[in-house]
């Protein structure tokens, strides 16, 4: 009922090949095409951020993103993250400082506080809360998710 | 696993008051927990609601035929579809699907089931619908005038006019002659004399505006039938034991052919203790179509149709002698019920506790009424009516001791309780540290001297203005007895290698109760956290409880477990005490062996004798059952009883900047002192109150779901403002710890208390820096900007001492 068409991507270090709807979302396309659901539906107007991912270094809402706009680059999700060491201790930070509530947010948040290191990898307090500005959290109040960044940031040398 | 060999003696240990990682957290920082959104059962359909386009209307006609002719679309239902539907809610006057008339935006009058969530939403467009409109009441207080259009006229119903109803038919039917969807009264003591000794009296009315809970996952569901008539359902819910009983009457069906599995919630707060229309429609529509159907809120669906927290107009008088000594409260409110009765409606339960106990009050009169209008309906959300109480309360607090002359903490103190003291309503504080937590936050923050010198500087040049405020609450903290039982069910077992599956029937819904009951059996087994696995989300396998709410699940939960725990530990032990020719008594568990009690020499590692007891000639394995029931009792007609196990105190002081050039008031720091009886998980305590504040924040500063005319106007998170992380305040939180001889390792429950008094101190705390008090909620740039000029209207409440006919 809709036109389609055919895109390709590097997808967690995976090259991919997918049929996407024109009008389709990189959200829904991940969700429903490919089939990982780590990356979260929060609003669908780039508001909560539960949706983000990384997009060739950046980081991005893929609810704001059509799927064909994919096409030719290079994605990261929350699941691709798995492979990256520092990615790594920045889960386990959010393990162990309790940043983890109801957890809905949380895959957004770790990649997007992924990104944070990558470009400020000195972040401090105020940084961390700016970078997350755009990350909504109903459970934990923030805190302790500012505290997990910053011990992955100066305590992942 | 072989201590024994490297230190001879086992050492005690404890693993309460530790920072305790969460048990679920792993999964879902890696992102791999599975929520409701992100199942797919083979054979799946998508639903969608076609809601009202009117706030209030009588439907003339529904045609749904160009939508059932839509390739991929399996049912499209309307109410003529279900003329055996029921009506659901806290007061029985709600349709899931609406034949005959619409009373609100979210009102729901057709559904469909298809092959995709795009082709659902195409046959929605396709669906006609002729209405016939009728007057909107969205002010509450419209709705209590004389010759009122009226919401829920009688007769009506599904099926239209004629009508034969028995006596009692559900108002859904039956209707209702007023607007008046309920009513409190509670009194006690002698409020005349104890206005005749006040020295001071104030009478001020106070506005509290509608909030949503915004979890961050939206509201779903997953409904199938198998091939014999039972129904599955994926749900959400915070309540799934009381939902299936409920849903068994929805739908005409045997309890016992229902079942409810939780997935992972993507957060509660309330929102989920109701059962709404959408669910039932699911459920219609996977009975129609005979496949799974799931159905999943869009987020500006979320905020038109899941409920909201109850607006509230309050009218307030109270007195206190010169002398320092409160003397009553009387209140009456209106309640906003909105076009359908849920828990909104009943937060007085909670809110006539605080207005009776929150301090020592020898009078207190409160009646509440609760009107029908075509508004949005209010449910429960974290805090139940406290907020609202609160916010009131603990402002006349303040202008009371501004009255006398008197420091506003000492007049707190002057009235606040004891342990040990019962309130005019019969609640017992067996464990107190109302006081305590009074003091703590005070000299944490240097709140007196602070106090006295933002007055001073109140004058100075400069727009920005400092403030300081303190608030205190009351809440239940040891369950509530609302149900017929207030208890959970436990039941534990120990495998052959001494790991324990906890099967317990409190769901965890982010807050972290399968990390603290794992904690509360480790520490009765000696066992390591990760030795538990924890059963929590299926009604065919957990015993029976009452449901996540009234911050009961540590306390209750907890005690259930513990229960559980030290069954098996007796067994264990008299084995053990068999096996090895010693008396019990001089046995105990620590760092998975069977040790003596007094040196901690070990005796025989657990899981060995797990094993010697299992493949003996008695062949028995260790699985024990408890449930526990908490020594709370039910309210008598006139709400007096002591309906909690334990309760809980918290003071908070805030801390604020405003600017009178914007009206932008800053927190700048929050230092609340907790009395949660004793701290378990202290991570999962801390994260609970900071998330507490930021909920309570919000509610003061941001949130603000803007109702014109029965018309949500902010259905999304531009323009409905959560708190982001550059706006927390710095937290300073300590725990009193009273020690509840009630509860599970002396805790008390502590989920809503820190939401509580943030509104009330941050009112206090602008008016400590401008001299301005503001009525009403929230405290939005423009609204303190109007009031620091005089511009701010004064909420009224005329309705006083509504009368029903």
């Amino acid at each position: 009922m809709s036109l389609k068409h055919d895109i390709g991507f590097t997808l967690n270090g995976v090259k991919k090949r997918v049929t996407v709807d024109v009008g389709m979302t990189a959200l829904d396309m991940l969700r429903d095409v490919v089939g990982l659901t780590g990356t979260k539906y929060g609003c669908g107007e780039g508001e909560c951020g539960a949706c983000t991912i990384q997009v060739d270094g950046l980081s991005m809402n893929s609810c704001l993103m059509f799927a064909v706009d994919c096409d030719g680059r290079d994605l990261v999700t929350i699941e691709g993250l798995a492979a990256d060491p520092r990615a790594d201790a920045l889960r386990e930070a959010f393990v162990e400082h309790g940043a983890v509530q109801c957890g809905f947010c949380t895959p957004g948040m770790v990649v997007q506080a992924a990104h944070l290191l990558a470009t400020h990898p000195d972040a401090d307090a105020e940084t961390i809360k700016r970078g997350i500005e755009g990350n909504l959290c109903r459970c934990t109040g923030y805190k302790k998710i500012v505290d997990a960044i910053e011990s992955a940031c100066c305590g992942g040398k | 696993m072989n201590v024994a060999e490297k230190t001879h003696f086992i050492e005690a240990d404890t693993l309460i008051g530790k920072r305790i990682q969460k048990k679920d957290a792993p999964e879902k920082a890696a992102g791999k927990t599975r929520y409701i959104q992100d199942m797919v059962l083979p054979g799946q359909l998508h639903a969608k609601i076609l809601r009202s386009s009117r706030v209030h209307a009588r439907i003339v006609s529904i045609d749904t035929s160009a939508a059932k002719a839509l390739p991929g679309v399996h049912v499209v239902l309307t109410a003529a579809d279900v003329p055996d539907q029921q009506p659901i809610g806290v007061a029985r006057d709600h349709l899931p699907l609406k034949g005959e008339r619409v009373r609100s935006l979210r009102d729901e009058i057709a559904a469909v089931a298809a092959d995709s969530e795009e082709i659902a939403e195409a046959a929605l467009k396709l669906i006609r619908v002729e209405y016939e409109d009728l007057p909107i009441i969205s002010d509450p207080q419209d709705a209590l005038k004389p010759g009122a259009p009226l919401i829920h006229p009688e007769p009506h119903g599904a099926d239209g006019k004629h009508l034969h109803l028995k006596p009692n038919a559900p108002i859904a039917f039956a209707g209702k002659p007023d607007n008046i969807a309920m009513q409190f009264d509670y009194t006690h003591g002698d409020l005349a004399q104890a206005e005749a000794e006040s020295d001071v009296v104030f009478e001020d009315t106070f506005k509290l505006h509608y909030v949503t809970h915004c979890c961050m996952g939206v509201s779903g569901i997953i409904a199938e039938f198998d091939a014999s008539g039972n129904l599955l359902m994926y749900s959400n819910t915070q309540v799934p034991f009381l939902h299936k009983r409920e849903f068994a009457e929805y739908l005409h069906m045997d309890p016992s052919r229902i079942r409810i599995i939780q997935p992972p919630i993507g957060g509660g707060f309330g929102s989920k203790l109701d059962i709404y229309p959408f669910e039932v429609i699911c459920i219609f529509l996977a009975r129609a179509a005979q496949r799974p159907v799931k159905m999943v809120f869009s987020r500006e669906e979320e905020f038109l149709a899941s409920p909201t927290r109850q607006p509230v107009l309050l009218t307030l008088r109270s007195g206190c002698k010169k002398d320092g000594t409160l003397t009553f409260r009387q209140v009456h409110t209106l309640h906003d019920n909105g076009a359908y009765t849920s828990w909104g409606a009943t937060t007085p339960f909670v809110m006539m506790q605080t207005f009776s106990s929150l301090y020592r009050v020898p009078a207190c009169d409160y009646h509440t009424t609760a009107v029908y209008t075509n508004n949005p309906y209010a449910g429960s959300f974290r805090g139940y009516g406290n907020l609202q109480a609160t916010f009131a309360i603990e402002q006349h607090m303040d202008m009371l001791a501004e009255a006398i002359q008197m420091d506003p903490l000492e007049f707190r103190l002057k009235n606040a309780q004891d342990a040990g003291e019962v309130t005019g309503q019969g609640m017992k504080f067996k464990s107190c540290g109302f006081k305590e937590c009074l003091t703590t936050a005070a000299e944490r923050s240097d709140y007196q001297a602070k106090h006295r010198d933002n007055i001073v500087h109140r004058g100075d040049a400069g727009p920005v203005k400092r403030g300081i405020g303190i608030a205190s609450m009351l809440h239940v903290g040891g369950g509530a007895k609302i149900y017929p039982s207030d208890g959970c069910g436990t039941i534990l077992k120990l495998d052959d290698f001494a790991n324990v599956t906890l099967i317990t029937g409190a769901s965890e819904i982010g807050q972290g109760s399968e990390t603290v009951l794992s904690q509360l059996v480790c520490e009765e087994l000696g066992l390591p956290i990760s030795a538990v696995t924890v059963v929590n989300n299926d009604t065919a396998i957990t015993p029976w409880d009452v449901g996540v709410h009234a911050s009961r699940t540590t306390f209750i939960a907890g005690n259930s477990a513990i229960g559980a725990a030290k069954k098996a530990k007796a067994k264990i032990l008299a084995a053990a005490a068999k096996k090895h020719g010693c008396d019990e008594t001089a046995l105990d568990l620590r760092g998975g062996f069977v040790i003596k009690a007094d040196t901690g020499e070990p005796v025989v590692e657990l899981a060995r004798l797990m094993r010697n007891l299992h493949f003996s000639d008695k062949a028995e394995l260790v699985m024990t059952t408890f449930y526990y029931e908490p020594p709370s009792v039910h309210q008598d007609k006139g709400f007096k009883g002591d309906v909690s196990a334990a309760y809980a105190w918290a003071t908070q002081v805030v801390e604020v900047e405003v600017d009178t050039d914007t009206g932008i008031v800053k927190m700048t720091k929050v230092t609340g002192a907790h009395d949660v009886g004793r701290v378990l998980n202290r991570l999962g305590i801390e994260g609970q109150i900071e998330g507490g504040v930021v909920m309570g924040q919000g509610y003061a500063l941001t949130e603000n779901l803007i109702v014109d005319n029965g018309v949500t106007r902010n259905p999304n998170f531009r323009d409905y403002k959560l708190v982001t992380a550059p706006e927390i305040p710095e937290m300073d939180i300590s725990f009193i710890e009273s020690m509840d001889g009630e509860g599970p390792q002396g805790a008390k429950g502590v989920g809503e208390a820190p939401s509580i008094c943030i509104a009330a101190a941050a009112a206090n705390a602008i008016y400590n820096a401008t001299g301005v008090r503001i009525f009403a909620l929230p405290f939005t740039p423009e609204a303190v900007y109007r009031a620091l000029h005089g511009k701010a209207e004064k909420p009224q409440l005329q309705a006083w001492k509504v009368t029903t006919t």
